[in-house]
């Protein structure tokens, strides 16, 4: 199928984008690497009037080293964030989690600032910002201004992005020594969106979990905590028992969506099973 | 094997395929490449709702955007729209509702077509489809088949006055008495979801009146050109004398091709109503809604033994949903199945009765195995179950009720006549490179040791039937059309070959194999042989590719045309080297007499005294081909022992196949790297069926599986590779000792599957499980059957 | 309508597009390449996967201005002068029927091992999950990667 008509720009800087973007009205939408927007082009979910391209922006591509963070330019592609050193040594759930996102043809395309923008709640990587604590970097026609993740993610597929605000970077705040994770996945099919999804960071001392966070994917509007399963988990001993009976309060207070890909209550079953099984990995049980 | 390939060079080869050169380097010709100039482009206006009456439509802001041509609804066509027939009425009594090109007065499915824009590109032609405004008053949707059988219940065609089609029993043998002489009696609902076959290649359609010739030329992503162009003639009343219909490369069909749809009609009606190439693609959105689906029953299978485990009698009680229209054989489907409920297993008696039904949703009609794969699944999944009620082994319950290698050719209690098989060597042979004992202790220590993730075997002995002939069956089961195939086999002056087959292939490589069985019987290299095919132009007569009957039922006009070729080329060998015919042997392309190795010429050589016809026998024609048009004898019958490892996780109930061995007798193999190709992508599309794969609608009948993204076919990643093998009994009704293999692994694979996800679980109480096997059907299933027990 | 230039195939194109015009759309239509198909709208069957500055891409969700100033290889570009080792082992392996999926599959296996030389079944398997075959099983296919793999590790010694 072939998309509606629209104006495309592609503009030499961040400036001239926002300029564009603002200049652009209600149906201007950004164009990163495109992977999550074009098909809805394609069969005319979207038409949007003016595409403003930012895929080529040096400023929002690359990944650097800012102390007790890394930060990713919103524009990187997937693949060049997975195999990258800094996110490997700092971020590694960022690179694994990346790794499982639709499929490597799609990843060299498709960006990290994209799909947290898209914000679809099945999307992976919004839960695994959230349960870092990233902090994501905007442009506006006024400036720019920092959103934590935890205030990003509002609604299906909307953010906290003003319709003239460009996503610019996301601020990944290091993980210490001491840290485990694992993002578990669990879909249909391979090329499949997640069913739901759980995202596992925790930090072992002297064989008791002395903090631990657990990210939601799709079971609600936006990505959550199992905050329960999080503070039952804080100074438990690491062992399957304790690990258990945390992850059984996972789907505590959710509410997740009945859809063509499964019920409510499997959905909430899933986060339970799933979140022994990340939390195992994460504190390596 | 006939005495006339009696040096075998070629057969049973794994000849690298000719096909491969130009589809691995892009140098194709689908539909959707071929360019007309001036052509204009079609875009369909789809019904958004599944049953509506049609208040009004208005086209005029189409008609007013750029670069559109024409907008046309059914007023508008008038005597040009044509009604779609069907050519299976399997009952005298049939309701056959009129299928109208355009819909007229109303929709009855998501898809149904209300209007056809014209532009001269195809983008203006999509951006017009939201110029057209067409109001609906909605009715009700139909989608329960029991429900619409119900009294009172809302009719998808109110003239006809009922939902059902057609209601049918054919009792074999008397069930009641078998059933009363038994000690078991096993019952099972099974539900054959819906399918979308999805080719990977959606369909097209381009037409072009050819000017002073007055032809219409109609290239069509179809496996059945020749069909279709007789179809076409009918439908529109254009003079098939007038049609040619070509099908180029074409990617991949399972059935969904095997058919006259709307979008060809309405191309060619327009084009030769325009003076204009038009020329239409189909999206992949629209294929979901546009082409017709598959499978789509309710099987009440209930099943009689004795507690010896002999059985006694089979009753097969069939709800079929045909769609919101009869598309070309959408009501034969259930009785391809019919034949076969009984499987490789004797019995007394077999009753058999299918209720046809209307739904608001896309027609239904073949897809791979069509039938087949429905009655497999029944017979292997209940003899399962049987085998778990009298706490045998399954296989151990197969052997006691299959036919054995020497009871052939034994008449089954369906009526057909299994001409050989050897169920012994195929189960024998698959146990072996299974390691089922093994994998059997693998179970037991599982289940012993409570692993979360379980392990089942599931075990699938089938049988099918390839070929569709001869002719007169068909005629008795109301098929209105045959079953024969052509074959013209030329030699050219310079000895050169031209292979003319009424085949049409879409990916079975039947360039390379049918090359291989003329290379043989004319003894010339399969290098030097063309094969013609999929264009009524060049080949004019023929059936087309379905039903595995390619090689079933072309394979042996393939052959006997050879031999024509060679009779004649003999008298002309013989003529020239002043030899008795008789005398004459033919050995690898060369006549030689017989005791003398001197004299002797070669069948190019013999072409080409045929071209000059300088010295021909008396009152011989000139030139060297054979023509042949064979009916065969009967229909040819491959079978298999699948075997399936399954490995289900409880928790979440993702079910993950492990291991699959397959042993397969297709009789004797024309080209083995080709039948294990067939074999491998047979399997994996039964086990789309089996986990992944399946038509979901609202109560709304808007169909929730619309796109890729949602009906989830298989990728490499969710596959594991397959150990396949072969055993060879010949069949005995076709002369090269060949049966057929382009469905069988997915007839054979999708019981083996489920049996395999059911044994896993068994231990847990369970003792069913419905397709899609999805994890959440697994885990409800495990849930529902623990507080089953605790209850 | 949008200026770009792209090299496809070896070969300087310059053309004005439609902001709106697919890549894919620009291939076929435009150019004339129609070995690269299209075979879905969601960006789930990979069957128009082509090379773009030598990462794999589906040309059905790009836009042709997207792809202003690249380097393209398609299908028909793949063989340069001699067939690519994953040509060659398609064909000696069986690896397609009827041949729809196989330019995209081709590309998308050739960008595999052009990042993995060596790969397991596993991660064959999972590097090819963004594109559907519907006629193989993918058997043939992972046993083609497998030996274009070795066709490769023997040219490079």
């Amino acid at each position: 199928m072939i998309p509606a008509t629209f104006d495309y720009v592609r503009p030499d800087s961040l400036a001239d984008a926002v300029s564009a973007l603002s200049g652009g009205g209600e149906d201007a939408k950004v164009l990163a690497g495109g992977q999550s927007l074009m098909p809805m082009l394609r069969i005319r979910l979207a038409s949007p009037t003016l595409l403003v391209d930012c895929s080529r922006l040096a400023e929002l591509r690359g990944i650097s080293d800012d102390g007790d963070a890394i930060v990713i330019g919103a524009s990187t592609p997937h693949h060049d964030v997975m195999h990258d050193p800094l996110v490997m040594a700092h971020a590694p759930l960022i690179a694994r989690t990346t790794a499982m996102v639709a499929d490597p043809a799609i990843r060299h395309r498709g960006t990290f600032g994209g799909s947290l923008a898209h914000a679809d709640p099945a999307g992976d990587l919004p839960t695994v910002s959230l349960v870092l604590g990233a902090q994501m970097v905007l442009a506006g026609p006024n400036g720019r201004r920092t959103v934590a993740a935890s205030d990003f993610f509002v609604d299906y597929f909307t953010t906290a992005l003003e319709p003239d605000e460009i996503l610019v970077s996301v601020r990944i705040p290091k993980l210490g020594a001491g840290w485990g994770y694992d993002y578990q996945k669990f879909h249909r099919t391979a090329q499949a969106w997640a069913i739901v999804g759980v995202a596992a960071a925790v930090r072992r001392e002297n064989g008791t979990i002395a903090e631990a966070r657990v990210g939601l994917t799709n079971m609600a509007a936006s990505p959550g905590r199992a905050a329960t399963t999080e503070s039952a988990l804080a100074g438990a001993a690491a062992n399957v028992d304790a690990i258990a009976a945390a992850a059984a309060h996972a789907a505590d207070g959710t509410n997740p969506t009945s859809d063509l890909h499964a019920k409510a209550d499997f959905r909430q079953h899933l986060a339970r099973v799933l979140t022994g099984r990340a939390v195992r990995v994460a504190a390596g049980v | 094997m006939t005495a006339t390939v009696e040096h075998v060079a070629n057969i049973g080869r794994p000849l690298r395929r000719k096909e491969d050169a130009r589809l691995l380097t892009g140098q194709t010709q689908w539909t959707d490449s071929i360019k007309l100039p001036g052509a204009l482009h079609m875009t369909l206006v789809r019904s958004p709702v599944a049953h509506a009456r049609i208040t009004s439509v208005d086209k005029s802001a189409a008609e007013a955007m750029p670069n559109v041509v024409a907008v046309f609804t059914a007023a508008d066509l008038g005597d040009l729209n044509a009604r779609i027939p069907c050519v299976w009425p399997v009952t005298d009594d049939i309701v056959m509702p009129e299928f109208p090109v355009l819909a007229i007065d109303e929709v009855r499915h998501v898809g149904d077509v209300v209007a056809a824009v014209l532009a001269t590109d195809a983008a203006s032609a999509e951006d017009a489809l939201e110029g057209v405004h067409v109001e609906y008053d909605t009715l009700p949707a139909v989608g329960d088949l029991e429900a619409a059988l119900a009294d009172g219940a809302s009719l998808v065609h109110s003239s006809a006055g009922t939902n059902q089609c057609y209601t049918m029993n054919v009792p074999n043998g008397d069930y009641a008495a078998a059933k009363a002489a038994s000690d078991v009696v096993v019952s099972r609902r099974f539900i054959q979801q819906r399918l979308i076959p999805s080719p990977m290649e959606p369909r097209a359609v381009a037409v072009s009146p050819m000017g002073t010739s007055g032809e219409l030329t109609v290239w069509s992503a179809t496996q059945i050109p020749h069909v279709l162009r007789v179809l076409l003639a009918l439908s529109t009343g254009i003079p098939e004398n007038r049609l040619r219909v070509i099908a180029p490369d074409v990617g991949g069909g399972f059935g969904a091709k095997l058919q006259l749809y709307r979008e060809e009609i309405l191309a060619l009606v327009l084009a030769n109503k325009l003076g204009r190439p038009v020329k239409w693609t189909e999206t992949r959105s629209e294929n979901m809604v546009a082409t017709h689906h598959g499978r789509g029953q309710i099987q009440d299978i209930e099943i009689a033994a004795t507690k010896d485990g002999i059985l006694k009698g089979l009753k097969v009680t069939l709800t079929a949903d045909m769609g919101a229209y009869l598309q070309i054989i959408t009501p034969g489907i259930p009785l391809l199945g019919m034949f076969m409920y009984n499987g490789i297993y004797k019995m007394d008696a077999y009753d058999f009765s299918c209720t046809a039904v209307f739904t608001t949703k896309t027609p239904t009609d073949a897809y791979r195995g069509a039938g087949r794969p429905e009655s497999t699944y029944a017979i292997e999944r209940i003899m399962d179950e049987l085998a778990a009620e009298l706490g045998m082994d399954p296989l151990g319950l197969r052997r006691k009720n299959w036919i054995t290698h020497e009871e052939f050719p034994y008449t089954t209690i369906a009526g057909l006549t299994y001409d050989t098989g050897n169920y012994e060597a195929a189960t024998a042979r698959a146990l072996e490179l299974f390691g089922y004992d093994e994998l059997r202790a693998e179970q037991k220590r599982r289940r012993d040791s409570g692993d979360v993730v379980q392990l089942g075997i599931g075990v699938s002995t089938f049988t099918e039937m390839c070929g569709l002939a001869p002719s007169r069956t068909l005629g008795a089961l109301k098929y209105v059309a045959g079953g024969w195939e052509n074959c013209t086999i030329r030699v050219l002056p310079l000895g050169k070959v031209e292979l003319v087959t009424g085949t049409s292939p879409h990916g079975q490589g039947h360039e390379t194999a049918w090359s291989q069985i003329a290379a043989d019987v004319i003894g010339v290299p399969v290098e030097d042989i063309e094969i013609i095919h999929g264009d009524t132009g060049r080949a004019p007569y023929g059936m087309d590719t379905y039903g595995s009957r390619s090689l079933a039922v072309g394979g042996q006009a393939i052959l006997r045309a050879g031999e024509k070729v060679v009779e004649k080329a003999k008298l002309i060998a013989a003529h020239q080297m002043e030899a008795n015919p008789d005398d004459l042997e033919f050995v690898d392309g060369a006549f030689r007499v017989k005791g003398d190795p001197e004299r002797s010429t070669t069948i190019q050589a013999v072409a080409f005294e045929a071209f000059t016809a300088h010295n021909l026998p008396d009152g011989m024609e000139p030139t060297l081909s054979g023509e042949s048009t064979v009916d065969p004898a009967d229909f040819s019958f491959p079978h298999g022992t699948h075997l399936a490892a399954i490995e289900v996780d409880t928790e979440t109930g993702k079910a993950t196949v492990r291991k699959y061995v397959c042993v397969d007798d297709v009789g004797v193999q024309i080209n083995p790297m080709i039948v294990e190709g067939q074999v491998h992508g047979g399997v994996a599309q039964g086990i789309g069926q089996a986990l992944y794969e399946g038509a979901e609608y609202d109560d709304d009948g808007n169909l929730l599986t619309a796109t890729l993204a949602d009906y989830l076919i298989p990728s490499a990643a969710d596959l594991p590779s397959f150990i396949t093998d072969q055993t060879v009994t010949p069949s005995t009704t076709h002369p090269l000792g060949t049966k057929g293999v382009g469905e069988a692994g997915a007839i054979a694979s999708t019981p083996a599957i489920i049996n395999g996800v059911v044994d896993a679980l068994r231990h847990l109480g369970v003792t069913d499980v419905t397709m899609p096997a999805t994890p959440e059907a697994v885990w409800r299933t495990i849930v529902a059957a623990q507080s089953g027990a605790q209850a | 309508m949008a200026r770009i230039a792209v090299t496809v195939d070896g070969t300087a194109r310059e053309a004005d597009v439609e902001p709106r015009t697919l890549l894919v759309h620009w291939l076929r239509d435009d150019l004339g390449l129609v070995g690269t198909p299209v075979g879905c709208d969601t960006s789930n069957c990979g069957s128009c996967t082509v090379m773009i500055d030598g990462r794999s891409a589906k040309s059905c969700s790009l836009l042709a201005v997207q792809a202003d100033g690249t380097q393209i290889t398609t299908i028909q570009g793949a063989a340069n002068g001699e067939w690519h080792p994953v040509q060659v082992a398609f064909k000696d392996c069986h690896a397609l029927q009827c041949g729809y999926c196989t330019p995209g599959m081709v590309v998308a296996a050739i960008d595999l091992l052009s990042e993995n030389p060596d790969p397991s079944e596993a991660e064959i398997r999972e590097g090819l999950r963004g594109n559907l075959c519907r006629c193989t099983g993918y058997h043939n296919i992972v046993k083609a990667v497998q030996q274009a793999s070795e066709l490769m590790k023997e040219a490079a010694k």
